[in-house]
């Protein structure tokens, strides 16, 4: 069984018709991209999967591990092991982010049947994760994403995927405005969490990104629907051709 | 040529109990008073009588009608409210040295005075009786204001805290007020409280609510501070959501005195605090912070006011409240800058989040400066929870509720974490959040 299955996905932000019909299959330990050109909708599907209210869906429906994704609220996807790392994180002044990331951890295991991790074994658990994606205590004990730099979020949002080790990853424009440091960070956090019962999708503007983690599937977004899918050729293919030729593959359609 | 008097005002009802009650004080046991507190109370009942309750026509009353207070006839207490000790124990501070004042008399029982050394702590009556020079302090405070007016021609009993010159003061000095009882009251406590020059100190004011009949609590504080004196002050009010609440405090700070205030409000139908303090004193520096929690269809005012008189002081404002039901809160920050005071540096900042579609705020910064060598800066932000930041916290796992509380902690937290007595913080961290529950619970 699939891990996640999207069929003839609509939705609508601000009055305006954004996805237009998307259908998508995801297994566990597959890593899928999502390509296409400003406006196609890429991080309305992104945003879209993890619930955000500003964005309505229209038709089509979404089954996570045989359950309606759609039916539940964005801390209910997130407790079922949905992540979505940000591609604009939120600054949030006083709050902790160590201590809503241990809210976080704690929401999740009790859903889970878990015992609640105290602060001990919390931070154990944080210094590897934090190590691994070099964010130091600094960031951790700073207010969530405040005064952060462009880089030090994405690097946060990595590091939050990290300490929840979510089932589904969705990671919305990870790598726009990082340099190429940042890039690499990002990309190592992202394949030391590759597991054969987890999956990403992980949602890009450029290429590049795919250097380094290197997708099973890439798919093209156009106006709304995904016109190509493909293996990882399609997106050196686009690095060659850009999205040009869309317009008359659009056309054709 | 004659000069025509103004037709006087139909008294309203209010007025004339509150002077029968005084005349009947004065006869009664107001009567053993030194003849100067005798002529500051005659000096103030007639400048209440000619002021009479602020109206809204008043610019300085315009949002805020106390026309529910003027329109009852409250009495004098007699005695204190009848769980006044359970009160006390629910909000006493470990350690601490306490004051306490039931309905605004000195109760030896229930104060556990104790203080260390350098520190003088007690009754005012019995300061007054004993003549102690500190009382000279008293009357600070302009009776042009009506309800400073009102209580000091009631002025009677209160708190005294005296600080000696270079003590510097360990344990806090809290000062409970206990309020209410089965009639409708009306209190006017006093404090009074100076500290010595290079004296250090932190005090606590807590009101408390009896249960009982609305009744209506209009203390007046009065601080000095010294020369190079530092006072951590917290104005904590937790009355009955039925009290009215008017709290009048006056500072005046000497050279290089600080003085820093937090200022929590969760109790009280209609409150008032008129905060005034005058830097007399180059390079003094005030910090006025607050924070209030209104919700139902009760009514919150700040009035500050921070006078500049003289070079090279600094003050910094931060009002922060949170609004909730049909709750209307008003904040006037006034700053002056006396023609002298170049080199002042004030900052004044004031937030609300509303909760709910029909809280309302008023906010009105007043700056009137008159050097031209100054940093005066005023902002205000009023709004809802950031849906984002929301969402941000809900889409890691928190649900709606958590979300929510955490970002309501964090912008109440930046007030609170400034409250430098633990055990009060503390208190007041989880009494916030127990009304917060009871305000968003009924959101859904």
């Amino acid at each position: 069984m699939s891990l996640l299955d999207v069929t003839n996905l609509q939705v609508r932000a601000e009055d305006k018709q954004i996805l237009r019909g998307v259908s998508l299959s995801v297994n566990p330990g597959e890593v899928h991209a999502i390509m296409g050109p400003n406006g196609s909708g890429k991080s309305t599907f992104a945003r879209a999967l993890a619930g955000h209210p500003g964005y309505e869906v229209t038709d089509g429906a979404v089954t996570y591990r045989g359950k309606d994704l759609l039916d539940m609220s964005p801390d209910e996807r997130a407790r079922e092991g949905v992540f979505m790392a940000f591609q604009y994180p939120v600054e949030i002044p006083g709050v902790n982010n160590a201590y809503f990331l241990k809210a976080a951890v704690n929401a999740k295991r009790r859903h889970q049947g878990l015992e609640e991790l105290d602060a001990m074994d919390f931070m154990a658990l944080i210094r590897e994760k934090a190590k691994l994606l070099q964010v130091d205590e600094g960031m951790l004990q700073r207010s969530v994403n405040e005064g952060f730099s462009g880089g030090e979020k994405k690097r946060n949002e990595i590091f939050h995927m990290a300490v929840l080790e979510p089932t589904l990853a969705v990671l919305d424009e990870t790598d726009s405005g990082l340099d190429i440091d940042a890039l690499k960070i990002v990309a190592h956090g992202v394949n030391a969490m590759r597991a054969p019962d987890r999956a990403f999708i992980v949602v890009t503007h450029y290429q590049r990104l795919l250097n380094y983690i290197v997708p099973d599937f890439v798919h093209v977004l156009s106006e709304g629907k995904l016109v190509r899918s493909g293996g990882r050729e399609l997106a050196l293919e686009l690095e060659e051709k850009g999205y040009g030729w869309l317009e008359t593959a659009g056309a054709r359609s | 040529m004659p000069t025509t008097e103004p037709l006087a005002p139909v008294m309203p009802p209010g007025v004339a109990a509150v002077l029968a009650e005084h005349a009947r004080f004065l006869k009664g046991r107001g009567a053993a008073a030194p003849p100067w507190l005798q002529e500051l109370r005659a000096r103030a009942v007639d400048r209440f009588t000619a002021l009479g309750y602020p109206t809204v026509r008043q610019e300085e009353w315009r949002f805020t009608s106390v026309a529910p207070i003027a329109e009852t006839a409250f009495r004098l207490a007699e005695s204190g409210p009848t769980n006044a000790r359970e009160l006390v124990e629910r909000v006493a501070i470990p350690g601490a040295v306490r004051i306490v004042l039931l309905n605004g008399r000195f109760s030896p029982e229930l104060s556990r005075l104790e203080p260390p050394s350098g520190v003088v702590v007690g009754s005012l009556a019995r300061a007054v009786a004993d003549a102690r020079p500190e009382c000279a302090h008293l009357g600070q405070a302009s009776v042009d204001a009506p309800f400073v007016a009102l209580n000091t021609a009631f002025v009677e009993d209160g708190a005294l805290v005296t600080v000696r010159k270079n003590a510097l003061v360990e344990p806090p000095i809290h000062v409970i007020f206990v309020n209410g009882d089965a009639e409708a009251l009306m209190i006017h406590p006093r404090a009074l409280i100076a500290l010595g020059a290079n004296s250090q100190a932190s005090l606590a004011q807590t009101f408390v609510g009896g249960a009982g009949r609305a009744h209506f609590t209009n203390s007046v504080t009065e601080v000095a501070l010294g020369e190079n004196a530092v006072l951590d002050y917290v104005h904590d009010q937790r009355e009955t959501d039925e009290a009215f609440h008017m709290a009048s405090l006056h500072v005046a700070a000497d050279r290089s005195a600080t003085f820093r205030a937090r200022t929590v409000t969760l109790g009280g139908r209609l409150v008032r605090n008129d905060f005034m303090a005058v830097l007399g004193g180059e390079g003094a520096h005030c910090t006025l912070d607050g924070c209030y929690l209104v919700d139902g269809a009760r009514l919150v005012d700040n009035h500050t006011t921070i006078d500049h008189a003289v070079p090279n002081c600094t003050s910094h404002e931060l009002y922060k409240g949170i609004l909730d039901g049909r709750a209307k809160a008003v904040f006037n920050g006034r700053i002056i800058v006396r023609e002298d005071a170049q080199k002042t540096d004030a900052k004044q900042t004031n937030r609300a989040l509303l909760l709910s579609d029909e809280a309302t705020i008023n906010s009105n910064p007043q700056l009137e400066i008159f050097a031209d060598d100054v940093k005066c800066t005023h902002g205000a932000a009023i709004g809802q929870l950031d849906e984002e930041a929301l969402f941000y916290l809900r889409a890691r796992g928190l649900t709606e509720k958590d979300a929510r509380d955490m970002l309501i902690h964090a912008y109440a937290g930046e007030i609170l974490e400034g409250i430098p007595i633990e055990a009060l913080r503390g208190q007041l961290e989880r009494e916030l959040f127990v009304q917060l529950d009871r305000d968003l619970a009924d959101h859904r």
